[in-house]
């Protein structure tokens, strides 16, 4: 009798296998599952039916994926290699099924469960927004290993399949049905009839037509291959990311020969996720999957718990966490005094909705639900509110003091503070102990990572609907407590400091970016900082330094008091041309000193230790996950400490000794290296 | 009269105007609703889906906006078992929704209703003419080279003559005349001059400048567009406006001798005016602020030719039901489509001719102090968003009655076709 598995028949013969994964609520591929899968193929060929539909029973969607969770634990090749061959063995013999079979998909059908239904002859999805299709194996630092890349090309032809999988991307079912993937996408009452219609009338099997096949030839392989490798080079450099390169390569030796191909890529796909990029990226998933479950709270109800959002303050942070807001699906009241300012804001939503949204029925419900509101009509009845005035302390206690008779008892009382701790800012509250800080990142839209800040007198309670208020809105909540800069700031301080440092020493900008961007930084500190506004950066870097000690960089003070405060000004450390930096060419005989990239990372990497040592965070984990989630810390290193593991805490710590000889008391080690030494 | 149960307005609040420029504005009539409501519904103690229907005036929603009232409750979050729908009554749609929802609630059908007007005036469609219309049809039905070329010879310049949806809408398709050249008949009618009808427009400009420059303009939500704009205020008005410039313009519908001016007559605007309405138990289970009551509203017919005078046939009516002289009226807004008309208005009731032959009086009725009609300007200076005025001289109505701790006043106005409207709001004094 089968766990996972249910077949039935219906009056015409036709089986319909029903995946629904024992005791979770998404479907996922895990070993069990498959053998599961393999044996119930097995007795549906024998019975020689009509016609077999592979459907969900999950009310979220189709099949998530392979099981995350038996990643981790390989780490032999060849036991890898084993595993994906029998993988591959299942989804063949449903693709060599002599009847038609039909994938019937609704909600997420991703990674194997799309190799999946790619292994059936058809596929027929719901046109519903929430169906999502795609192949996202590449951002765990792998690529489809149970038969996808044989089959999405010759289904697709290689431009459109080799997109699907190295952007790993996902798309709906109506552009699936656009690019070949999907037979029919349809609204979900005619999902049955045209399953049932493709078995009766079987038509041929769609496949890659005319110039999309020619892209599988051969000698268009090796062109293609080259452009390909070169376009994913801008993105991400071979020494860190291998897999693209080696799904690639896969196609361009092996597209002619269906066998080879299988067997290159399940090769391929075991050595890759033996290696140290792959288990990385499998850390930062389940790094990001804690992350997510800090705001599940006690009930796990999944209908939302939050409504309507007042956001107080619509600058550049208010506006935008109040359209992302709307953008989840919340009502939104967005009050400011100045209805210059809120126009604004309007308009940046109004490009967001567009963007996300696309269809112009979404957008005006999006803009519905997002209402400027001058008189603050929204404060009384707002299930959380969100103060994203100026930062200054007088300014938002008064604000404190006005709103919090008017709102609802029961509310959330949110600060997006970035540098004033809590207790101040709370001593202008009857009941200080429900202010809790979400410290959004900008930009809002891009930024995943929340901060959750509880000062001394935050109740748990509310830091925890502070975090699945979090979650409601698609972001990941991190918990951190109420110090100078909270977590992500005060990291990222001192390493943009070392940057401007090193600016003054007469180093070039573009020489300091490239060596933070080939550690894996996705964007270098100077660069960074002008994005920011240096103006922020010294406001923050001022009220650090203030706590921690540690100089300003006189340079850094120039540029503000001279106006040039980087991109939003037209010029910074860089000057821009709208809004792309002109970065000026190295002197080619330029020599850039040679303890470069470890004067910006150990910054980084002592501050992360010292976080740790004062419990800004709860543990390693969590920093790791705030540090990638928050400043896109090269993610394929696994977090700051877990790179510290890897490279060795001794070794690390000693660098550190040596520039602290040579370049100042900066770089002394925190004492916390000496328990890292014992523990890692 | 309504019999029956008290119709109270607890709230209400409408959009700036914005003077049609040529282009479509930046706001469908349903935008307008939305940008009206949704801070009116948001500072109310109730939730939308607590009303028992909506119900909306519109000339001419757009083509996604079939049952326009249904659009707007849906969008305003007034949540899908409300029911909402559309009225039309041309120049009084506005005032005619606020009639509806006060019936109901007299009646007891209704305890919470929302009603309004709105009108985008200048995304009046531009239609494709018949001939055009029937080529395109034999186009769709040629299927072969030689059917299709053939149609394709047929095609004309005549084809390609738009119908502007604005003027056929501004022309009375029974007595064949635009609604200027009935007010160029009323002039004719009471001997009203050039100069006169150009002394009531600059003052209705100098009154909503005051009105503005003194904050007297409260109900008015800001409109926001989608590149970064704010409208603050009814954008009509021509603080530099003088007797010498109204002068100098032509008339535009008379083109040859008229009198009526785009100068003396209501602009082409975009707004929306919204009113909540409750009974007694609704005011009592909300504990709703009252504004005021709506006590009697009067609709009347009268020769298209000279629909200008609908307010005097309109407001008559009220005044004998309730036995109240013209002056007994604390304040009047008589909508401005045009200054002429309004002027006939106020002649009509001092000629003892008018009042006898047309009205059925013994004598003139008298006259209106002209400081207590229309104190903060009106058509003239602010627009006229067909839809939509009749909701909004109601609301700013019970402004003024509030402001100056006065007790009633009648809103009216003329209506394209020939008809008049008029509705007795009172306020206790406090």
């Amino acid at each position: 009798m089968a766990q996972h598995w249910k077949s039935e028949t219906d009056a015409d013969g036709i089986v319909w296998l029903h995946f629904d994964k024992a005791a979770t609520g998404t479907n996922t591929l895990s070993g069990e599952v498959l053998t599961e899968l393999d044996e119930l193929l097995q007795e549906i060929a024998a019975g020689a039916p009509p016609g077999l539909v592979i459907l969900s029973d999950k009310k979220n969607g189709f099949i998530a994926g392979a099981d995350v969770k038996e990643f981790t634990n390989l780490s032999d090749t060849e036991d890898a290699h084993q595993l994906i061959r029998r993988g591959q063995g299942v989804f063949d013999r449903l693709a060599a099924l002599p009847f038609p079979t039909v994938a019937l998909i609704h909600g997420f059908c991703l990674g194997g469960g799309l190799e999946l239904a790619l292994a059936c002859r058809y596929r027929v999805a719901d046109e519903d927004p929430a169906t999502r299709l795609g192949l996202p194996e590449i951002r765990l630092g792998i690529h489809p290993g149970f038969g996808g890349t044989l089959r999405a090309t010759r289904l697709l032809g290689a431009p459109a399949a080799m997109d699907l999988m190295l952007t790993g991307r996902t798309i709906s079912a109506r552009a699936g049905k656009k690019i070949g993937l999907i037979d029919h996408a349809v609204p979900a009452r005619h999902l049955h009839t045209a399953a049932r219609s493709l078995i009766a009338k079987k038509p041929a099997a769609h496949q890659a037509k005319g110039w999309q096949a020619l892209t599988n030839h051969r000698l268009a392989r090796a062109a293609l291959a080259r452009f390909l490798k070169h376009k994913v080079a801008a993105k991400a450099p071979p020494a860190h990311y291998p897999a693209p390169y080696a799904l690639i390569d896969l196609w361009r030796e092996h597209a002619d020969d269906a066998a080879a191909m299988l067997d290159g890529e399940a090769r391929s796909v075991a050595n890759l996720i033996t290696g140290d990029t792959a288990q990385n990226l499998v850390r930062v998933f389940f790094l990001q999957e804690s992350l997510k479950s800090l705001g599940k709270g006690e009930d796990t109800e999944s209908s939302p718990r939050f409504g309507h959002v007042h956001v107080i303050g619509a600058g550049v942070m208010g506006g935008d966490i109040a359209s992302w807001c709307a953008v989840k699906g919340l009502h939104v009241s967005l009050q400011d005094r100045n209805p210059q300012q809120l126009a604004r804001a309007m308009q940046r939503a109004n490009g967001l909705f567009k963007k996300r949204l696309k269809q112009p029925r979404l957008v005006q419900a999006a803009m519905d639900r997002l209402m400027p509101d001058l008189a603050g009509a929204g404060l009384p009845r707002a299930d959380v509110v969100i103060e994203a005035i100026v930062e200054n302390l007088e300014a938002k206690q008064g604000l404190f003091r006005d709103i919090e008779p008017k709102m609802r008892a029961d509310a959330i009382l949110a600060t997006n503070t970035s540098s004033i701790p809590l207790e101040e800012l709370g001593q202008a509250l009857q009941r200080p102990e429900r202010l809790v800080g979400l410290h959004f990142f900008n930009p809002v839209a891009k930024m995943q990572l929340v901060e959750i800040v509880a000062g001394d007198a935050t109740n748990s309670e509310e830091a925890g609907r502070g975090a699945a208020f979090t979650r409601q809105i698609g972001r990941l909540p991190l918990p951190v407590r109420s110090a100078p800069g909270f977590l992500v700031n005060r990291i990222l301080m001192p390493y943009l400091m070392e940057a401007v440092a090193l600016v003054e020493e007469g180093v070039p900008a573009a020489v300091i970016d490239k060596a933070a961007v080939d550690f894996g930084m996705p964007m270098g500190p100077v660069l960074l900082a002008d994005t920011v506004g240096l103006d922020i950066c010294l406001s923050v870097a001022e009220k650090l330094s203030t706590h921690f000690g540690g100089a300003v960089p006189a340079r850094l003070r120039g540029l503000v008091e001279s106006g040039d405060i980087g991109r939003k000004s037209g010029r910074g450390f860089y000057e821009y041309k709208g809004r792309d930096a002109q970065i000026p060419k190295t002197a080619k005989d330029y020599r850039a000193p040679t303890d470069l990239t470890d004067r910006l990372m150990l910054r980084l990497l002592n501050e992360a230790v010292a976080c740790l040592r004062e419990g800004v965070v709860a543990d390693a984990d969590r920093l790791d996950a705030g540090i990638i989630f928050g400043t896109g810390f090269a993610p394929f290193r696994g977090g700051p400490m877990h790179y510290i593991g890897h490279i060795g805490a001794g070794v690390l710590a000693a660098r550190l000794r040596e520039l602290a000889d040579s370049h100042g008391s900066r770089f002394t080690p925190d004492d916390h290296w000496t328990r890292l030494l014992e523990t890692l | 009269m309504y019999s029956g149960r008290t119709v109270y307005v607890i709230d209400g609040s409408r959009t700036p105007f914005l003077k049609a420029r040529g282009k479509p504005g930046p706001f469908a009539a349903s935008d307008l609703a939305v940008a009206a409501g949704r801070p009116l519904l948001a500072r109310q103690p109730f939730s939308p889906t607590d009303f028992d229907e909506v119900i909306l005036g519109c000339v001419n929603p757009g083509p996604d906006e079939a049952n326009i009232g249904r659009v707007a409750s849906l969008r305003l979050g007034c949540g899908k078992q409300t029911p909402a729908w559309t009225v039309q009554r041309n120049c009084a749609s506005g005032m005619q929704s606020l009639d509806c929802a006060a019936r109901n609630i007299a009646s007891g059908q209704s305890d919470l209703v929302l009603a309004g007007g709105t009108e985008a005036m200048s995304h009046a469609p531009v239609l494709l003419n018949a001939a055009m219309v029937g080529w395109l049809s034999d186009w769709a039905r040629a299927k072969t080279l030689p059917a299709r070329l053939q149609t394709l010879g047929r095609l004309r310049p005549g084809h390609l003559k738009p119908v502007i949806g604005l003027l056929r809408g501004l022309r009375d398709p029974v007595v064949g005349l635009s609604m200027g050249q009935t007010a160029e008949n009323l002039a004719h009618r009471f001997g009203i001059s050039r100069a006169t009808m150009d002394g009531f427009a600059l003052e209705s400009h100098q009154r909503l400048a005051q009105a503005q420059d003194n904050g007297r303009l409260d109900e008015i939500e800001n409109l926001y567009d989608h590149k970064g704009n704010a409208f603050e205020h009814d954008d009509g008005l021509r603080r530099e406006s003088s007797l010498e410039q109204l002068a100098k313009l032509r008339p535009v519908f008379d083109r040859s001798f008229g009198h009526v001016t785009a100068g003396n007559s209501a602009q082409v605007t975009d707004g929306c005016a919204w009113l909540i309405l409750a009974s007694e138990d609704a005011v009592q289970r909300h504990q709703l602020p009252v504004m005021g009551r709506i006590l009697d509203a009067q609709w009347a017919g009268l020769d298209p030719a000279q629909m200008g005078l609908g307010p005097v046939h309109a407001s008559t009516p009220i005044l004998q039901r309730h036995s109240l002289g013209l002056g007994d009226i604390d304040y009047w807004e008589i909508n401005e489509a045009f200054a002429a008309q309004v002027l006939a208005c106020l002649a009509a009731w001092q000629d003892s001719d008018y009042c006898r032959d047309e009205l059925g009086l013994d004598g003139p009725l008298g006259d209106i102090d002209p400081t207590r009609l229309n104190v903060d300007g009106g058509g003239v200076s602010l627009g006229h968003p067909v839809g939509a005025s009749g909701a909004r001289i109601v609301l700013h109505l019970l402004h003024v009655l509030a402001r100056n701790q006065a007790q009633r006043g009648i809103a009216t106005l003329c209506i394209g076709g020939g008809q008049g409207g008029a509705m007795l709001v009172a306020r206790d004094t406090d």
